[in-house]
């Protein structure tokens, strides 16, 4: 691994801060600590970074040194990205002023106001912003868990996983099997699986046309569900066994050792399987205290917690109300809450909080499709305003466009929250 | 006393035509309006592709649909998105160009005169009167006034506002300008701005996430984007 100067700058300079911090107060800066650099992470610190021009430090703290980014990772599993196409670093925020620390977020002790972190320093926070995205629910799928990922890859959190997934993808035999199991809600990128289903489709309609899919799902229905079914239809006839709750595919146990997975009792041997178990925030939120369940509970104009004021929960964490869990989401969300949290620490002003979201999925070459809505904050959530999405048969020129924009719409966010 | 019954019918004919073009516009008007298109585009029998593509057939065709004609990437994406010509585009399109189609070729300030437009408009028709491309809905769809109101062009944004709702534009627009797959917003006359960002939320332009974005915002919240946008230049 190499770096390169900005982020080696970026990241003697973030540790000499924090090695400092608890004994100079920064000249009195306030401090902002932020956990976990994705769509709502590095968007947050970026923003307070650039808007408060220097009147806040920002620290954020996130162990890998290359982000992968969720959303696109499906167009590698498909073959229509490069693996470093998604791979981010973190020298344009060190370069934009954030101190980027590469360390785990291990304990957040919120009467001392500190984020203690696994390489021995505790960071302190006048504002603390968690944006840790998800992890899985322990015994969520029979039979599968963090020590099968290898047999049975989750693929839901990009990089090595997807790598793990497409080299699978690759050696499957001519005319094999590839399963599927389904989240339940609520989880990240709800279309997110079936645009993998349609990307692995592809793949294997190139290389592998004999091979199947079988899909088991515990929902009933599924986000842009008619739009996916007609591009299975038409791209990939056969191919595709969806099995929903109706028909038992909430009844699902996996035997990693043996590849096999069992759908309402009838047992399958596959040779890739793709468990995308149940999801909950990120650990550190539970370990900050704010969640409620699986999720920490925010209040809808700043994400601020409803456990604690001076602790924020931005993205897939948090439970809101009417936002998917989505890169842009998050990347909204973050927004929003630096503005609130740039005028609690500086008085500037604050503006009324807007979200919005729109998820892309690709189907097959060409043909891409779109879902978005946008919210407001109400007192009790994050409420939906207004939204569209594409419809079934769409013109070939319309559903092209929409993929471009799609590819207009990443290189657009990873600049927006990366720099 | 036959002839006379003649001229009678005549008579007849002649006043309920008037009436029509109080209604739709008065096509010999128009052909001296379309006097200003001529140097640019043909229409009629023979019109080909010049420096703009020929008018016939225009009514009901997709915005940037001729094969044969190069259209700048603004008004094919329209086109893809959904823009149609009927008398109402047509209207929205004629009074300002760059409002429907920033990006659009069409180097022509607009015709505001709501009567010049309806006249060209009912000239344009008399040259798509081929019932394959005329949806029945055409002919009696009137245009429709939707001048932005000279109060909402002259507000001052807020560009601090402005710049904390800019932050929503950015998740998908380029500040660098860039414009692969997604129109760059940057360097933008005010007033195209204000025009634009009312004409989505109007609906006269075409785009579902535009539409919805530009849906909520209100004209002082139009007006302290453009704010942001216009300081960005300076």
């Amino acid at each position: 691994m190499t770096l390169n100067r900005r982020q080696f700058i970026g990241t003697s300079a973030a540790m000499a801060t924090v090695l400092s911090a608890p004994m100079v107060k920064a000249q009195g800066k306030p401090r902002v600590v932020v956990v976990g650099g994705g769509a709502g992470g590095a968007t947050a610190a970026r923003y307070l970074a650039k808007d408060s021009k220097g009147g806040i430090d920002v620290t954020l703290v996130e162990p890998t040194r290359k982000y992968y980014t969720c959303f696109f990772s499906n167009l590698y599993l498909g073959g229509f990205k490069e693996i470093e196409d998604i791979g981010h670093t973190y020298g344009g925020l060190a370069a934009g002023g954030v101190n980027v620390v590469h360390d785990w977020a291990v304990g957040v002790d919120r009467a001392a106001k500190t984020v203690s972190l696994a390489g021995g320093v505790s960071v302190p926070y006048d504002k603390l912003i968690l944006s840790p995205g998800i992890d899985f629910v322990d015994g969520a799928v029979d039979g599968w868990g963090l020590s099968a990922q290898n047999a049975m890859p989750h693929a839901y959190k990009a990089g090595s996983q997807s790598e793990l997934l497409k080299a699978q993808l690759q050696a499957m035999p001519e005319g094999g099997v590839f399963a599927m199991v389904a989240p339940p809600n609520p989880y990240r990128c709800p279309p997110g699986p079936y645009e993998r289903v349609s990307m692995v489709a592809h793949f294997l309609k190139q290389n592998n046309p004999t091979a199947k899919i079988i899909v088991a799902d515990p929902k009933p229905k599924f986000s842009k569900m008619s739009l996916f079914q007609e591009g299975w239809a038409n791209h990939y006839e056969g191919m595709v066994d969806w099995i929903g709750e109706d028909f038992g595919g909430g009844n699902v146990s996996v035997d990693p050792a043996a590849m096999t997975v069992t759908i309402d009792g009838e047992e399958t041997k596959v040779d890739v399987c793709n468990v995308i178990p149940a999801m909950k925030a990120g650990r550190i939120a539970e370990l900050a205290g704010v969640t409620d369940g699986n999720w920490a509970p925010v209040n809808a104009a700043d994400m601020s917690t409803k456990a604690d004021a001076d602790v924020y929960v931005l993205g897939d964490a948090a439970s809101q109300g009417d936002m998917p869990k989505s890169g842009y989401s998050a990347n909204s969300q973050a927004k929003v809450c630096a503005n609130a949290v740039r005028g609690a620490l500086t008085g500037s002003k604050v503006f009324p909080a807007k979200f919005a979201n729109t998820c892309w999925s690709l189907i097959a070459s060409n043909d891409g499709v779109k879902v978005g809505a946008t919210y407001e904050a109400t007192p009790e959530k994050i409420a939906k305003v207004d939204g569209f999405i594409s419809q079934t048969g769409e013109s070939a020129d319309l559903r092209k466009a929409t993929y471009e924009e799609s590819e207009g719409w990443y290189t657009g966010i990873t600049t927006d929250m990366l720099g | 006393m036959r002839l006379f019954g003649i001229i009678f019918v005549i008579a007849a004919v002649a006043i309920s035509s008037a009436a029509v073009a109080d209604d739709f516009g008065d096509p010999a008007a128009g052909e001296q309006v379309y006097r200003q298109c001529k140097s640019c585009h043909q229409v009629g029998d023979g019109a080909k592709h010049r420096i703009g593509p020929h008018l016939n057939g225009i009514f009901g065709r997709q915005a940037a649909s001729h094969d044969g004609f190069r259209y700048s990437k603004a008004l094919s994406r329209a086109g893809t998105s959904g823009l149609e010509w009927h008398a109402d585009t047509l209207d929205a399109f004629l009074e300002n160009p760059k409002a429907i189609a920033s990006g659009t070729r069409m180097s022509f300030p607009g015709l505001k005169k709501p009567k010049d437009r309806l006249d060209l408009i009912a000239y344009l028709r008399a040259f798509s009167d081929n019932p394959a491309n005329i949806p029945e809905a055409d002919p009696t769809a009137s245009p429709t006034d939707h001048d932005i109101d000279p109060a909402i062009l002259a507000l001052k944004g807020d560009p601090e506002y402005g710049e904390y709702l800019s932050s929503e534009c950015t998740t998908c627009h380029q500040t660098s300008g860039g414009d692969d797959g997604i129109p760059s917003i940057v360097l933008w006359p005010e007033e195209d701005f204000v025009l634009a960002m009312h004409a989505y939320k109007n609906k006269k332009r075409s785009h579902p996430v535009m539409q919805m974005m530009a849906g909520r915002l209100n004209a002082e919240e139009i007006a302290a984007l453009a704010a942001y946008f216009a300081g960005l230049e300076e």
